[in-house]
């Protein structure tokens, strides 16, 4: 799994590549915890690149946008596809927070 | 696939790439299209996590992995633990409808393992956990009988 952060308008858009599974969750909670820390509040997760999620990924997000939610912002999601479109919808991740095929997109919607 | 495969694996999070890789083989050696093969490689994480959990709370512990294709070309797959009695389709199913505020972490593996796969089945063996997951025969080859 990879991450990288850039900001658009102000906005903090994390692209996340690969896989979030139960070996590389941690990973991913580290990354969350920094932006938590960096005192963010609105966060855009690009996920065109995301190939597998599993419930521990789902876990690890479920936490960064509770904690995002403590200080009234929260997460919202472009490009989700395949395997990871589905387990979202599955597990009622879609409706929760919002997924957009685009990042312009979801920017337009926050 | 002419008779059963099997893999043995230590229970733990570290045998994860090891039987992802063993079942995505049985499932192309079945002619199963790469989406599926995600998806039951999801299942079998969500499995094996369950296990390496709860299964074995007095210490280390192994699980196996059969798979087994069918007469009408499904995949019967096997995850078997020596650990205590842990049916998860007793599990009470996640609330997927409810909000960011009501949502609480857990559950929603073994419901992805129900939603996804066609069909799951518990049973207590022998001093075993036995979960069964079958994958239907890819759409092209349902009609083909044994020996095609």
């Amino acid at each position: 799994m990879e991450i990288e952060k850039r900001k658009e308008g102000g906005v903090l858009i994390a692209s996340v590549r690969g896989r979030i599974d139960a070996v590389t969750a941690p990973d991913f909670d580290q990354a969350a915890a920094e932006i938590v820390a960096a005192g963010e509040k609105t966060l855009i997760l690009e996920t065109g690149g995301l190939e597998y999620i599993s419930s521990a990924g789902l876990r690890s997000i479920l936490a960064l946008a509770k904690a995002l939610k403590a200080r009234e912002g929260r997460v919202v999601f472009a490009g989700l596809t395949g395997g990871p479109k589905n387990v979202f919808k599955i597990s009622g991740f879609e409706t929760i927070f919002g997924a957009y095929d685009t990042v312009e997109e979801a920017l337009k919607n926050l | 696939m002419e008779r059963d495969r099997r893999l043995r694996a230590p229970a733990s999070l570290s045998s994860l790439g090891d039987l992802s890789a063993f079942v995505a083989s049985c499932l192309e050696e079945g002619g199963h299209e790469p989406r599926r093969v995600g998806e039951v490689g999801l299942c079998v994480e969500e499995a094996l996590v369950n296990i390496a959990s709860y299964a074995y709370p007095e210490g280390p512990g192994e699980v196996t992995v059969t798979c087994r294709e069918t007469a009408e070309g499904d995949l019967v797959i096997e995850i078997e633990d020596e650990g205590i009695p842990f049916d998860v389709l007793a599990r009470e199913d996640p609330d997927v409808r409810a909000g960011l505020d009501e949502r609480q972490p857990g559950g929603l593996g073994i419901y992805l393992i129900k939603r996804l796969m066609d069909v799951v089945a518990y049973r207590r063996e022998g001093g075993r956990n036995i979960l069964t997951l079958v994958v239907k025969a890819p759409p092209g080859r349902r009609s083909a009988g044994p020996g095609s």
